[in-house]
């Protein structure tokens, strides 16, 4: 109570243009905390597998690897931001790889017609589960709890316990596909390098654009040796993870979807008034309803959305093992949370960014994949990855107790 | 008789605000000694001061209980003196029985093991004493609010009270219920237990107690002593008489004779409790220009009105009729309310008004996110602008717009609420108790932006239990009670004697 009523008056500092340097990185900890730890996680295991981990062929996998996990975790920050929780993504992306399956082998259905009903299943598995959160305050936990057992168990019938595959080869190409070289390089995938520079001088230019446009209403927070460091930091990331890909066999096609989902979903959390309304009903649902924000609505849409995702994470899954099994998708959806919750996100909702959430997903991937290069067993793999995720979170609490 | 309790010269400050000043109360042993006062005089922080809600150190003074100078750092400490105190909403866990709720914190029990004999047969007689006739095994939730508020009393009794404190008891009971409760408190003093009542009905008083402490302001104003008979006239006076100089800005009169918004026939039900219609039959309306205010006292439903009306925000079975600027207006949800020009700022500003988390720069606009963004997309410039153009038009004092609202005062985080809902641009705005808990200055300043909003052709309603603010800023002013409103006046023929007695004679008349 004191807290909330003490400080502003008297605290009222001049207009401050641009906060020093050490304040702001005391403020913004987190977010570049976060940043900080992939690098620093990234750099241990690179040293530590003897340059293994940043192969081409490796890191291409890891990619591959991850990118169901990133697809439903950009679904599932949505529905944390909006202060709920969906634990039937694992089920649900295993029921739709099943669906697929039989679609596609069984039936002979063509496959893009079978992804696009898959899909929309996945959608409307979502809509019925955020139609009972948002229009009867079910409780999102009891109700994707139900939805995982449920989900679960469809998708053993729908196998009859069988894996079934695999399944034809444009769809496996989903996956395991890369973009083809337009430009006819000879051992570099010349048009993947010129994608990912083109990818990252557009982030760049926009970044510079965002700073200049701020600058002009004087609310610039970021001290400009942070703004260079981080953006010049990401541009040569890009450049340099599209040059080792290319050096293998070129961008491949999920990292596509995978960039574009990030590209769309940033903008639409940031940028619009639906991704404004989504942290406002997360933030204080009783003040965004008396404020004419339809909170039901919304909490509606972000479950629907997240079942469209799952399903695509599905359908990615399936292409990537060639084949649908009873077991697939069992425990993602913990792998998801945790990757949304090390990336910033708050249980309590209205807090947490799409990059954050990526970012989160690559650490708890990078760890995979560099203690199985280490030939860490799972056992401790498992227990290592529990303590991240419990330092990443009690980081946040602390520094936000500070702050 | 002798003096149980002393309290000398209590003096307790918030940040901002002196609570309580030089306050002094004093309660013979056996009596019932009643502390009157308006809706934030003081009341309810001295008697945590006296509980030891606020430990001793955080306040200046003495209090001497028993002949004994009493440090009490906590709760636990002023109970173990004897020391209860029943606060208006009550704290039983209703899905707990009734014997498990006296005993709570209290059990009866042998190293850690629960010893149901001696809890029932124990709350069986505490419920005697009482006069409650219910099985100790019954559900606290399945009662009604007054045997509740008997099974407070009943725990009060298990922990040996030497000093009951009620505050305002009665606010949430019926006719019955209140009677029934004010003869028990005759019983116990009877029995030797002092009590304090707090309350504001005066018929009560008259009732019931021995002495009246008024307080106002933070300042015990009088004590009055009830065997030689008290005077109505005397007490209104001493709970509402302050000078009102300077507090307000100059009124101009603007209203206009082109009415804003008229609702007929306006009925509310309870939305748990089917039974209790909590708005009844309201019509009312308020002219372009004109700034109105609704009296009452706490629970009198005019928050449940504004609610109700705005987007059905609140209750159940809402009937009645709306119209603004002379068209039916259809105000089913906020949405649509908002659409109709009409706009509400609660009076919890913190779970309803603010996205706390938030910075002001993205809590401004909330209302009316269409007004920043070219279809979908956000116009951070313009957000920029409009935030930065309402902090500095109401004065919001912060750092910049990107400053969280949780780190503002309760003053400027109400600036940044007023700031949402002038953006909003609504041609009515209901303010709900709109400074509430805000220093001097700030009410000044945002009397200001009340009287400028009229001054623009604005229907401004302004709902406020403290009279001397609706006597300061408003043109004309109903009175509402238990519900209904029972008097209409112009502000220029009001006074704080006059509303205290429309709503007391209302009260009394059933």
């Amino acid at each position: 109570m004191t807290q909330t009523t003490t400080n502003p008056d008297q605290s009222e500092p001049p207009q401050v243009q641009v906060k020093s340097t050490l304040s702001f990185l005391r403020a913004h900890m987190r977010e570049y905390g976060i940043l900080f730890a992939l690098i620093a996680i990234m750099a241990f295991f690179q040293v530590a597998t003897g340059g293994i981990l940043l192969r081409p062929v490796n890191l291409t996998n890891l990619i591959l690897q991850n990118s169901y996990i990133i697809i439903m975790a950009i679904g599932m920050l949505l529905v944390i931001v909006a202060g709920h929780i969906d634990l039937s993504v694992g089920s649900v992306m295993g029921f739709i790889g099943a669906l697929a399956a039989v679609m596609i082998v069984q039936f002979g259905i063509p496959y893009l017609l079978a992804g696009f009903l898959c899909l929309i299943v996945g959608g409307l598995i979502g809509a019925a589960q955020g139609f009972w959160v948002a229009y009867f305050r079910i409780p999102s936990f009891i109700v994707t709890l139900a939805g995982m057992l449920v989900f679960k168990g469809l998708t053993l019938w729908l196998l009859a316990g069988q894996s079934v595959g695999p399944f034809p080869q444009q769809f496996q190409r989903i996956a395991s596909g890369f973009i083809p070289d337009l430009l006819g390089g000879e051992n570099l995938n010349l048009f993947s390098l010129l994608i990912g520079v083109l990818v990252a001088t557009t982030i760049l230019v926009l970044a510079i654009r965002a700073r200049n446009e701020a600058g002009k209403t004087g609310s610039i927070e970021e001290p400009f040796v942070f703004f260079a460091a981080k953006n010049g930091l990401i541009f040569v990331a890009l450049i340099y993870m599209s040059f080792l890909m290319a050096d293998f066999r070129g961008l491949p096609n999920v990292f596509i979807v995978m960039a574009l989902l990030i590209a769309v979903y940033s903008f639409v959390t940031s940028r619009t008034t639906i991704g404004r309304r989504i942290y406002a009903i997360g933030g204080n649902e009783k003040a965004a309803s008396l404020s004419g924000i339809n909170s039901q609505r919304l909490t509606f849409l972000t479950f629907a959305n997240m079942g469209v995702l799952a399903a695509l994470a599905g359908l990615v899954f399936a292409a990537r093992l060639n084949t649908a099994t009873p077991k697939a998708g069992a425990g993602f959806e913990l792998d998801v949370i945790a990757a949304v919750f090390i990336g910033g996100a708050s249980m309590a909702g209205g807090v947490g960014t799409i990059v954050g959430a990526v970012i989160g997903a690559f650490i708890m991937g990078v760890m995979n994949n560099g203690m199985s290069i280490l030939g860490i067993g799972i056992d401790w793999q498992q227990c290592i990855k529990g303590l991240v995720l419990l330092a990443a979170v009690i980081f946040d609490v602390m520094n936000k107790k500070q702050g | 008789m002798a003096t149980l309790l002393e309290m000398r010269a209590i003096t307790k400050e918030f940040p901002g605000v002196k609570a309580l000043d030089q306050v002094s109360l004093s309660v013979e042993e056996g009596e019932i000694h009643a502390l009157v006062g308006e809706n934030g005089a003081g009341k309810s922080t001295l008697m945590k001061v006296l509980s030891g809600v606020y430990p001793h150190g955080s306040y200046s003074g003495d209090i001497v209980f028993d002949g004994q100078v009493q440090t009490f750092g906590s709760i636990r400490d002023s109970e173990a003196q004897g020391i209860i105190i029943i606060h208006q909403e009550l704290a039983l866990v209703p899905l707990l029985s009734v014997a498990e709720n006296i005993y709570l914190g209290n059990e009866r029990a042998t190293r850690g093991v629960l010893d149901w004999r001696a809890t029932r047969d124990g709350a069986a007689k505490l419920l005697a004493r009482v006069g409650l006739k219910e099985h100790p095994d019954t559900p606290v939730g399945t009662l009604g609010l007054g045997k509740q508020q008997l099974i407070e009393i009943a725990k009060a009794l298990s922990k040996d009270v030497r000093l009951l404190i009620l505050d305002e008891p009665t606010s949430s009971l019926n006719e019955n219920d209140s009677a029934q409760l004010l003869e028990l408190l005759l019983e116990f003093k009877r029995q030797g237990v002092t009590s304090i009542l707090i309350t504001h009905k005066l018929n009560e008083i008259s009732k019931v107690a021995d002495t009246i402490t008024v307080i106002r302001d933070g300042a015990a104003v009088s004590r009055l002593d009830c065997s030689q008979g008290i005077s109505e006239e005397k007490i209104i006076r001493d709970m509402v008489g302050r000078s009102m100089d300077d507090r307000y800005p100059p009124r101009v009169d603007t209203a206009t004779p082109d009415i804003a918004m008229q609702v007929r026939d306006w009925c509310v039900t309870h939305p748990i409790q089917n039974d209790r219609q909590v708005v009844k039959n309201v019509s009312f309306h308020v002219k372009k220009g004109e700034v109105l205010g609704i009296a009452g006292l706490m629970g009198a439903g005019r928050t449940e009105l504004a609610m109700s009306l705005f987007g059905r925000s609140y209750g159940r079975n809402i009937t009645g009729s709306v119209q603004i600027g002379g068209q039916d207006v259809d105000l089913s949800t906020v949405r649509r309310a908002i659409n109709a020009g009409l706009a509400y700022a609660t009076e919890d500003r913190k779970t309803y008004g603010l996205v706390l988390d938030q910075t002001i720069r993205r809590n401004v606009p909330l209302a009316r996110l269409n007004g920043i963004a070219n279809g979908i997309v956000i116009d951070r410039q313009k957000e920029a602008a409009v935030a930065n153009q309402y902090r500095t038009r109401l004065n919001v004092k912060s750092s910049s717009i990107e400053q969280e609202t949780i780190n503002l005062s309760g003053g400027n985080q109400q600036k940044v609420v007023l700031s949402k809902w002038l953006f909003a641009d609504p041609d009515v705005l209901i303010l709900d108790e709109p400074t509430r808990g805000i220093d001097v200055g700030a009410k000044y300043e945002i009397y200001t932006v009340i009287r400028d909003l009229a001054a623009s052709g604005k229907a401004v309603i302004v709902i406020s239990s403290e009279m001397p603010e609706l006597l300061g800023v408003t043109d004309r002013i109903y009175v509402m009670n238990e519900g209904a409103f029972v008097g209409e006046m112009p502000t220029s023929e009001a006074s704080q004697e006059k509303i205290m007695a429309t709503i007391i004679r209302s009260g009394d008349r059933k």
